[in-house]
């Protein structure tokens, strides 16, 4: 079995035992998960621009007080677990399992805080403004569908991210997640964070009733 | 910490910039623009991306700009001769 060929093979980077750029299989997975989605949110927004651009009568259903200053709490807070999550990683790789975990819980909370807020504006934009995702009161109807299907899938990232942190929270607080799993989880919670850095200027700021 | 408020006045700066009444097309240039720069601070920093082996950036950001113009090029032209076609 042992012949120069097969431990050739053994040895070759294909065989097993290399981690690519030097990080673990679990971290590398989420890189290529992130520039999948990033595509699947790029599609979107590039849609979602173009529609922007070519309707004359885009609906702009957001004044700046208090539309814009409540998407702009909702951005800060967002930025704000963002920055919890970096303190968790860090107390993660202390090896402060306490720490880890309140941070982490901090974070959850960051992301149910600005859940909550985002479907008070839906309600506010569905049942006081007349939006749904098929039509306008007044404008482009093309908004409604932009709209409500980006942040929509925005939020279902978020809810999930959130579910995931408790996961993770939970495990690492046994003692069963090593640090890097921690790090994988924060890599997840920034790229939603990035996303919404596109979402809000583009849909809220784009769409400014003056 | 710092590269945080950074990200925050970013954030000020567009919401400012809602004020101004420019233009969509200007507006939604400027605002691409700031995007991308918060986008890279969070990956460099946040996601430690600015630590790893610069190979990983290689492989992965040129493969994804490159996705993204592929998308463009398909839409962009036609969104700019309707641009042309609206009436002022």
């Amino acid at each position: 079995m042992h012949d120069t060929k097969t431990d050739a093979a053994l040895s070759s980077p294909w065989s097993g035992g290399t981690a690519p750029f030097a990080m673990g299989s679990k971290k590398l997975g989420m890189w290529l998960f992130i520039v999948s989605d990033t595509l699947t949110f790029s599609a979107l927004l590039i849609t979602y621009s173009y529609s922007r651009l070519a309707n004359p009568d885009w609906p702009r259903p957001f004044p700046i007080n208090p539309a814009i200053i409540f998407s702009t709490t909702m951005t800060v807070v967002l930025l704000a677990s963002s920055l919890t999550m970096v303190m968790a990683v860090m107390a993660a790789q202390r090896g402060d399992r306490k720490r880890t975990v309140l941070w982490m819980v901090a974070t959850m909370a960051g992301g149910l805080i600005f859940t909550g807020l985002h479907l008070r504006e839906w309600l506010n934009l569905i049942t006081k403004e007349g939006f749904t995702p098929w039509s306008s009161p007044e404008g482009s109807p093309l908004f409604g569908a932009t709209f409500f299907g980006i942040t929509g899938l925005h939020m279902t990232h978020v809810m999930i991210g959130v579910f995931y942190l408790g996961i993770v929270a939970t495990g690492f607080g046994r003692g069963k997640f090593s640090a890097e799993d921690v790090e994988v989880n924060g890599l997840y919670w920034h790229f939603v964070d990035l996303v919404w850095m596109f979402v809000f200027p583009m849909i809220y700021l784009m769409s400014v009733k003056y | 910490m710092v590269v945080w408020i950074g990200l925050v006045a970013i954030t000020g700066l567009e919401v400012f910039l809602a004020y101004m009444e420019l233009r969509p097309t200007v507006m939604l240039s400027v605002l691409v623009v700031l995007s991308v720069v918060k986008a890279g601070l969070i990956m460099s920093y946040f996601m430690h991306l600015k630590f790893e082996r610069f190979q990983l950036v290689l492989w992965l950001i040129p493969a994804t700009i490159f996705c993204i113009f592929m998308m463009l090029i398909i839409f962009f032209w036609d969104s700019l001769r309707l641009l042309q076609m609206r009436p002022q």
